[in-house]
């Protein structure tokens, strides 16, 4: 057998073919139950000083530089470093530890994905994995992500604004709420597959909002996360991020967006109605019934001394912009 | 003669053989457990990761603390008898780790937090039960107490049984929807409590 010793300025088969491909011809080995001698000998024959830092490239997800215009308020606060975010997530698609999503996600497919937008509009469309990036330019958002579990996050978000998507389908006046659904692929998502790894929820993952919560220029179609492509655990190619409210709101992997007329379910809720409401806005004065909503933990850089517990505020400090929404309705019935 | 010399000694080493596993698999975790979580390398969020990790530890060695009895009576192994305190004292070891890290880590000694939590959630509630019982167990484990408080020594310890139940529940309330695993503790423990049905009929 040939064990051929690559130069050092020969390019690898990785940066010349195309990633997607690339990624296919990986998962075609592995099925076929190849890969195991085949690593073995390919690793050795390669192994190099450099790739010593790119011997997990093959298993964790790419993604791509995505170009933006930058959030203008970047130094005001101190951002939840990349690792963290993108460690320590709620995608029970993907598993209920805050671990697993990185862990079980990393070969998910993103190109081809379909995004459709239907329901009561006159001009339903659908978008391809290209256009999330291409129809509108993308600005950087800086926003808190307040859990319901009671930690927080901020994160640079990439993306744009929910409305100028659906003013481009033009809803029509019975359009008062927007339904969104995240991919249904118990393949490719584990824990639609078992119950024990998707925490017993009913999927796919469901969400909504009211028309002028949708409309809200805060609410954001995100596509990216510090300067590149989301990657699957926080929801790739495309999810919904509204700093308001209570983070599963902010509904991850979506392919359907429809304009109804009636309040859509949502999963949470549909779980436990006591416990989530369909509004979900971050209300440090109306507890869960299980645990206080009155402080929080800021998840940032820091070991376990990191005196991070603060205040939440209301609506998550995004009051100013969206407290309006609500303004002659009881939060506490309304939660 | 010499057998049966011979086989004395090897229980004297079997017992500080399993006494020395005991030690290590219990010590080792949670050092390792602190050092990560000092130097933030214990994933995004070390107090979460400190917390379950104590938690489950507990949960785990308390069972294996009810273990000890029926497995030392069914296969006639009396020198298990000689491990169940020092399980039963790591139990309450990792248990008070857990309610350490709840306090300190992430409440961060916000008392008012804290006593509103207590009275407010009933999982906590349970729990804080839990730990002060164990707490009683812990204390007069020791061979003054036991010698001391005569009858009444079994009767405190005892608790423990409940100490199971209220651990149970506090671990399955404290989930969002994922209540497979704590099912299953809930079920081991009720199997370990049903081995020995006879102690509750009398």
């Amino acid at each position: 057998m040939l064990i051929k010793k690559p130069k050092s300025y020969e390019l690898k088969e990785n940066k010349v073919t195309d990633e997607k491909i690339y990624q296919d011809r990986r998962s075609l080995l592995k099925k076929m139950g190849y890969l195991g001698a085949g690593t073995l000998l390919s690793s050795s024959a390669q192994a190099g000083v450099f790739d010593l830092f790119s011997k997990d490239e093959a298993k964790t997800f790419s993604t791509k530089s995505l170009t933006f215009a930058q959030d203008k308020n970047r130094d005001e606060q101190i951002l939840t470093p990349e690792n963290k975010v993108n460690s320590h997530n709620n995608f029970y698609e993907f598993g209920t530890k805050k671990s697993q999503p990185l862990e079980l996600s990393q070969g998910f497919k993103v190109d081809p994905w379909q995004l459709t937008i239907s329901g009561e509009v006159d001009k339903p469309f659908t978008l391809s994995y290209d256009e999330l990036f291409s129809q509108f330019p993308l600005e950087e958002r800086i926003y808190r992500l307040r859990c319901v579990e009671a930690w927080s996050m901020v994160i640079p978000w990439l993306g744009f604004s929910l409305a100028q998507l659906l003013k481009k389908a033009q809803p029509n006046s019975r359009a008062k709420y927007v339904a969104f659904e995240t991919l249904y692929d118990p393949k490719q998502m584990p824990g639609q597959k078992s119950r024990r790894l998707g925490g017993g929820i009913k999927y796919p993952y469901v969400e909504g909002l009211r028309i002028d919560e949708a409309m809200n220029p805060l609410t954001l179609m995100s596509v990216g996360l510090y300067g590149k492509t989301l990657p699957p655990q926080n929801g790739a190619p495309i999810r919904l991020v509204v700093p308001w409210k209570y983070g599963f709101k902010s509904i991850k992997s979506i392919v359907g967006i429809k304009l109804v007329e009636r309040m859509p379910p949502t999963t949470w809720n549909r779980l436990a109605p006591k416990e989530y409401g369909f509004y979900a806005n971050v209300n440090p004065e109306v507890d869960h019934p299980r645990w206080s909503q009155a402080s929080e933990r800021r998840i940032t850089s820091g070991g376990l001394f990191a005196r991070n517990r603060i205040e939440t505020l209301p609506f998550n400090g995004y009051g100013e912009q969206v407290a309006d929404l609500y303004k002659n309705m009881n939060l506490r019935k309304y939660y | 003669m010499t057998l049966s010399v011979s086989y004395k000694l090897s229980i004297k080493v079997k017992t500080k053989l399993l006494k020395a596993i005991i030690h290590l698999t219990s010590l080792l975790p949670i050092c390792l457990l602190y050092l990560s979580a000092f130097n933030d390398e214990l994933g995004a969020d070390p107090v979460e990761a400190v917390i379950h990790f104590t938690g489950i530890g507990a949960f785990n060695l308390l069972l294996l603390t009810l273990l000890v009895t029926p497995l030392a009576k069914q296969f006639k192994q009396g020198y298990l008898m000689k491990v169940r305190r020092l399980l039963g004292l790591y139990a309450f070891t990792y248990a008070f780790f857990h309610v350490l890290n709840f306090i300190a880590f992430d409440l961060q000694f916000n008392l008012t937090l804290l006593f509103d939590e207590v009275v407010k959630r009933p999982y906590i509630t349970i729990g804080l039960i839990a730990i002060l019982l164990l707490t009683a167990l812990a204390i007069t484990s020791i061979n003054y107490f036991k010698r001391k408080m005569g009858k009444s020594w079994q009767k405190l310890h005892n608790a423990i049984y409940l100490i199971i139940l209220l651990v149970g529940i506090h671990f399955y309330w404290s989930v969002k929807s994922e209540v497979i695993e704590p099912t299953i503790y809930i079920v081991i423990s009720f199997v370990l409590l049903y081995l020995r049905r006879r102690k509750f009929t009398l």
